[in-house]
């Protein structure tokens, strides 16, 4: 009877464990068979032309220039006030406020913010900023959104690696008798430098891609534009109308830019685990 | 003597005159966190107003959606957003389950960690990527290899027939659910894996000790250990899936009203904001459209809010 019981629960092991191989093997099959359509569908796509030439209408050539212009455009102006407004209210969680009630509840709806829709913050940027404030689609407006969405994610690595930084740090500024902030943004900040980086280059990545709050706010444009206070071609835009064009040379298109994307996500995502790898060595 | 006591008199830092402005500057930053979520609810409160108060609660129940005739009614894109969330946790938990143990119990060393960074990798990689995979590769293979062969079998009248009826074209509440469960797979299968590697190796190594299979070790000692949290990861997923918008777009048909199959086209909440907001014919149609963007803020909000009770409490351990 025991050695039955015994047999029962090595098969059922064995069973388990196949399983979890088999699971495995699918999870990385499919995600495989996904890196492998973007790279056979738009590495033969790639050409001069995709960097020079703005988006055509379909039957002519063209590229993907005023696109990818205007994406790392609205995405820098993103990216510095994420990083300006995250970093301050990272430190302000991190170093003054502490277990106070207040800093609970901006933790509370920061880690909100974070997982929140991010097509919400599109509808409500268009809400406030287009419909009201300026009264047409631009690409300050899609900044702004893409700002909203890359705001909690430095918040909070901020305020983590600032609570990794041992308080004798923050001691041995006051003692030389540095004011706060001195000591904040000589000490603090530099210590945590690399963690900073880090948050900012995985904001990046997440912002880099999304593409709903981009549709009601920063629209699109056919032409190549520099002016950010008019609606502005970018990159997931131009991919979603694009893929559901019947036009193949314009779906092409589509999944070069797909794949500029997707390898623009990815090297953020290493180079951010390579600083993180280095802290940790030294 | 008088100038010996001066001396240790403390004077404040110099720059120190600018501490109280630094530190509001901080204060103000963390004050904008909360004032972006204010506002959104007071911008989808306010714009969905006229479409709440004018539909009331039929808003919630009616399954008309008609610009034409300014009708709107939101049951089809929450039972679309619910069906299709749900259908792809059920998906992705046990793999997502199988994925993670496999990376902390029975792994070999040398691709551990490799397939560890893969999978983080992937769950960072953008929704219209997978949404674009879903429509041009995904969809045509599932209509010619799984709706069709099953349409042929399926006899007239029974319960298979009535579950898979649909158009096969791929562009349906299943296929959608397959992508949103791809979706958010590396995502939780990377938080579980963070989870269970939390849990102290003398429990599990006690528990080898005793004799316990690998099973059991990872169903009686590391589950009940990261329960709770583990609940959360779950509810995080769900959330992401919930407010899902681009994948979905592109797959899942965009046809209003209840589904009435696995494989028939629909629509979620989300994908009718960004299939119609831009075009939206009329007031009250765009009032409609913030209306279910109102609906979509409050159940992730529940959502979330439950994940974060949920994974908060692992922290005291």
């Amino acid at each position: 009877m025991a050695s039955r019981r015994a047999a029962l629960r090595k098969t059922s092991n064995v069973v388990f464990v196949i399983f979890c191989a088999a699971t495995t093997i699918i999870a990385l099959g499919v995600l495989a068979a996904i890196l492998y359509s973007l790279l056979s569908q738009g590495v033969g796509g790639l050409n001069l032309d995709i960097f020079t030439k703005s988006t055509p209408a379909a039957g002519s050539p063209g590229g993907l220039a005023n696109a990818i212009v205007g994406s790392l455009m609205i995405c820098a102006l993103a990216m510095l006030m994420a990083i300006v407004v995250g970093i301050l209210a990272g430190t302000w969680l991190a170093e003054f406020g502490g277990d106070s009630f207040y800093a609970k509840v901006v933790r509370f709806l920061n880690d909100m913010l974070l997982s929140a829709p991010s097509i919400l913050v599109g509808l409500v940027v268009y809400y406030f900023m287009v419909a009201h404030l300026i009264g047409h689609f631009s690409g300050y407006a899609g900044a702004v959104a893409l700002a909203l969405i890359a705001v909690p994610v430095v918040t909070r690595t901020t305020e983590d690696v600032l609570k990794l930084q041992p308080s004798s740090l923050r001691e041995s500024g006051v003692a030389l008798g540095a004011p706060v902030w001195i000591t904040v943004r000589k000490i603090m900040w530099r210590a945590a430098m690399g963690g900073l980086v880090t948050g900012g280059l995985l904001a990046f990545a997440r912002i880099s891609g999304e593409t709903a709050p981009l549709m009601f706010t920063a629209l699109n444009n056919q032409f190549f534009s520099l002016d950010m206070s008019h609606p502005m071609a970018n990159l997931p835009q131009v991919i979603f109308n694009f893929a559901l064009t019947a036009y193949d040379d314009l779906r092409r298109l589509a999944w070069v830019g797909a794949l500029l994307i997707a390898v623009a996500v990815l090297a953020a995502q290493i180079i951010a685990r390579i600083i993180i790898r280095e802290q940790r060595r030294s | 003597m008088t100038t010996a006591v001066e001396s240790v008199v403390r004077r404040a830092p110099r720059e120190a005159a600018f501490d109280p402005i630094f530190k509001a500057l901080c204060f103000a930053a963390a004050t904008m966190l909360l004032a972006a979520l204010g506002g959104i609810l007071v911008a989808l409160t306010i714009g969905g107003w006229p479409a709440l108060h004018r539909f009331g609660f039929s808003f919630f129940t009616v399954t008309t959606w008609n610009p034409v005739t300014d009708v709107y009614g939101a049951a089809g894109p929450i039972a679309g957003t619910i069906v299709t969330s749900v259908l792809a946790l059920a998906m992705a938990l046990p793999l997502a389950f199988g994925v993670s143990v496999f990376l902390v119990e029975f792994a070999p060393r040398a691709i551990r960690r490799p397939v560890a960074i893969a999978v983080e990798l992937l769950a960072g990689i953008p929704s219209i990527v997978y949404g674009m995979w879903g429509l041009f590769v995904f969809a045509p293979f599932f209509a010619q290899h799984v709706q069709l062969p099953i349409a042929m079998a399926a006899t007239p009248g029974s319960l298979l027939e009535k579950l898979t009826a649909g158009v096969p074209n791929g562009a349906n509440i299943f296929t959608a659910s397959v992508i949103l469960a791809i979706m958010i797979l590396p995502y939780m299968a990377s938080v579980f894996r963070e989870l269970m590697l939390t849990v102290p190796p003398q429990l599990r190594e006690s528990a080898y000790g005793m004799g316990a299979t690998a099973m059991e070790v990872v169903w009686q000692v590391l589950l009940p250990y990261v329960r709770k949290s583990a609940i959360g990861a779950v509810m995080l997923g769900l959330g992401r899936a919930l407010g899902e918008t681009m994948a979905v777009t592109f797959i899942i048909g965009n046809s209003h009203g209840l589904p009435k199959s696995l494989f028939d086209s629909g629509s979620t909440l989300a994908s009718t904001i960004a299939n119609e907001f831009a075009e939206a014919t009329s007031d009250m149609h765009t009032s409609a459209l913030i209306a279910l963007g109102l609906v979509l803020f409050l159940i992730t909000f529940a959502v979330l809010a439950m994940a974060r009770a949920l994974l908060g409490v692992q922290r005291t351990y």
